[in-house]
């Protein structure tokens, strides 16, 4: 039992770590296009964020102080992204692949001038990075069969951001779901007329979602280049917040099911790596391409087969003009 | 606008003027064009950049440079610099082969060099090396340091170059322990595996989970996230192209070094020299092309035993005793 129960635990493992950066950035996705703002610029705010955060925690040594660069860059993005649509009505799908676009040559190029490394920023010692935690307990339940695998090899042993990942889901599914400011936030995505008529901002309860949207993007982009990786890489988020926006919408923009999307894409990518050249009963050793296009095979069979029609918010896409 | 014939028959004009053979040391610019990864990958494309700095150093002769960041650009920058007069230009990497060709065409008087490429044409010299060779010396390495008799490889993109470090690499180990298990990934199909460091490192931790105590990273900036990796793990890489022993002193077991400096730099010193030739220029094990690290960083990783029988091995290859299979040959 124990090979197959410690492969299992081990694959678990893998996917908390890749499903990790991709439920932050989804969950920030959802808090803006719940407010009616699509957010198509979660990559380039997570490469800000790995920037920042990478050549703040260079610079200073502290992952704190790179993680709270990173925060602010991403911060940073997403209120330009919200000047051009909340303040000038701009178009939202344009202007957030002109941030990405933007983001990815400028995060290089501002490497490039700062470190002279080619764009990358130069690799982190320990300090300056979050190291993975091993949970009080681990240990002492290593002799327990089963749980004590499970415990040490799933649960404990990641880094901070990880649980921090964990822990944001039920938050903001309370926020959404359970404040003022989520059923604000939800009636502003879907009937912006009627809170306006109520009295309440439409711009400031939408400035208000991208905040929270750069956030969650920021700690998402930290977690790349500070936690699972030592230094910033030109494009590093590769693609992941075009994945994350994909979850969001698979998951119907409610924080638990993207949380399963999220966890499903970063399961099928987890699986991929460990198929590659392993023997498959009944198939034998299936070539690697097939492999590699796992996850992407799944995502379409599920998405055909078994989640109902996407209903997205109303309001999403259509800039907020005031009747004078 | 500008018309594009008339640039080329200026260049063809001013090439035709100087006199062959005495090429003035100022008007000579050479050009080199890297490969996506950047010239900072601090491997593959970054040897290439040593190489064209040292030619800088000893002779302060300026070069061109440009770095590729996305696949369209190839080809114009190769055809840029040579617009622009470069006597030699250099093209990294096996995908500059298609725009090499067309432009080493248009220009028939230049001089081109491509490394990890062969491009059948008169002023073309085209670079390749023996990696299965090198990766044969790091296999056996890291067999010989395998604790748990189980290794692993990390691809880049897949290509059938990347095969051949691979395969080189499992008969080195195979050489030194029959029974060894190796895990192989790759990181993926497009250009992009070359710069994917969180995917490289977890494919990498992949592998450490199920019992593989080395690992050779041959993914250029993928594989910084395979020896980032090892360190955090505790276990061993092998790095590839440049001498990454220095990245992460103590974890990095050694490196498959791939001469890809010499190369530029003695393209660029030939085409100097008038001693440019055409044609493909091999370099294995016995040529220095390619070989294993071996400095003040992982010293304390070989053993005394382990550097003898290395040497022994690459003796061996260069007698022709041993014979590593070419993946790339053997199609």
């Amino acid at each position: 039992m124990s090979e197959t129960a410690l492969l299992i635990a081990l694959l678990a493992a893998a996917t908390a770590r890749g499903a990790a950066p991709l439920v932050l950035a989804a969950l920030g996705g959802l808090f803006a296009e719940r407010s009616g703002i699509v957010d198509i610029g979660l990559e380039g705010k997570m490469l800000a964020a790995a920037f920042g955060a990478a050549a703040t925690a260079a610079v200073t040594g502290s992952a704190w102080a790179g993680l709270g660069a990173g925060v602010a860059a991403s911060v940073l993005v997403s209120l330009v992204h919200g000047f051009a649509c909340i303040t000038h009505n701009g178009n939202q799908v344009v202007s957030g692949m002109a941030l990405n676009i933007t983001l990815s040559g400028l995060t290089a190029a501002l490497g490039y001038a700062w470190f002279h490394e080619g764009g990358q920023t130069p690799l982190l010692g320990p300090g300056a990075r979050f190291a993975p935690i091993e949970l009080p307990g681990a240990a002492a339940l290593a002799g327990v069969p089963g749980v004590g695998t499970a415990y040490r090899e799933v649960v404990s042993g990641h880094n901070l951001l990880v649980y921090f990942a964990a822990a944001i889901v039920p938050v903001a599914a309370w926020i959404v779901y359970r404040t003022r400011f989520g059923l604000r936030l939800r009636a502003v995505g879907e009937s912006p007329d009627a809170v306006d008529t109520a009295g309440i901002s439409v711009s400031v309860t939408r400035y208000r979602a991208l905040v929270m949207s750069g956030v969650l993007c920021g700690v998402s982009g930290a977690y790349l280049s500070i936690a699972h990786h030592a230094s910033f890489i030109r494009d590093m988020s590769a693609g992941k917040g075009y994945l994350a926006l994909a979850a969001l919408i698979f998951g119907q923009w409610r924080p638990v099911p993207t949380l399963g999307a999220c966890l499903l894409f970063a399961f099928a990518d987890a699986l991929q790596a460990r198929l590659q050249g392993t023997p498959l009963p009944l198939l034998g050793v299936v070539p690697v391409q097939l492999i590699q296009a796992i996850p992407y095979i799944l995502t379409v069979c599920l998405l055909a087969g078994f989640v109902g029609r996407a209903v997205a918010p109303r309001a999403i896409g259509i800039p907020y003009l005031k009747e004078r | 606008m500008r018309n594009p014939t008339t640039l080329v028959v200026a260049v063809l004009v001013a090439a035709v003027t100087v006199p062959a053979g005495h090429v003035v040391a100022q008007e000579f610019v050479p050009a080199i064009v890297f490969d996506m990864g950047g010239k900072f990958d601090k491997s593959f494309n970054e040897a290439a950049y040593a190489g064209a700095e040292r030619f800088k150093k000893e002779t302060a002769i300026a070069y061109r440079e440009f770095e590729v960041t996305n696949e369209a650009q190839r080809e114009q920058a190769l055809r840029n610099m040579a617009r622009r007069g470069s006597q030699v230009v250099v093209g990294i990497g096996f995908s500059q082969a298609s725009g090499m060709e067309r432009v080493a065409r248009e220009f028939p008087n230049l001089k081109f060099a491509i490394v990890d490429a062969v491009v059948d044409l008169p002023n073309v010299q085209s670079i390749v090396f023996k990696e299965h060779e090198g990766s044969f010396l790091v296999g056996m390495a890291a067999a010989m340091a395998s604790k748990t008799g189980k290794i692993g490889f990390v691809g880049g993109m897949d290509i059938p170059l990347i095969r051949r470090f691979a395969l080189g690499y499992e008969e080195g180990a195979k050489y030194v322990n029959a029974k060894i298990e190796i895990y192989r990934n790759m990181t993926g199909t497009t250009p992009a595996a070359w710069n994917d460091p969180t995917r490289g490192g977890e494919l990498a931790r992949s592998q450490f989970d199920r019992g593989a105590d080395v690992i050779y990273a041959a993914a250029g900036a993928t594989g910084l996230g395979v020896l980032q990796a090892a360190k955090d793990k505790g276990r061993l890489a092998i790095g590839v192209d440049s001498n990454q022993n220095h990245i992460h002193p103590g974890s990095v077991l050694t490196s498959m070094i791939k001469r890809v400096d010499l190369a530029v730099y003695e393209a660029f010193k030939a085409a100097r020299d008038g001693t440019w030739k055409a044609g493909v220029r091999s370099l294995g094990v016995a040529e220095g092309g390619v070989g294993f690290s071996l400095d003040q960083h992982n010293r304390g990783l070989i053993t005394a035993e382990m550097e003898k029988r290395l040497q022994q091995a690459r003796a061996d290859i260069v007698a022709g005793k041993i014979k590593v299979t070419d993946y790339m040959a053997g199609k």
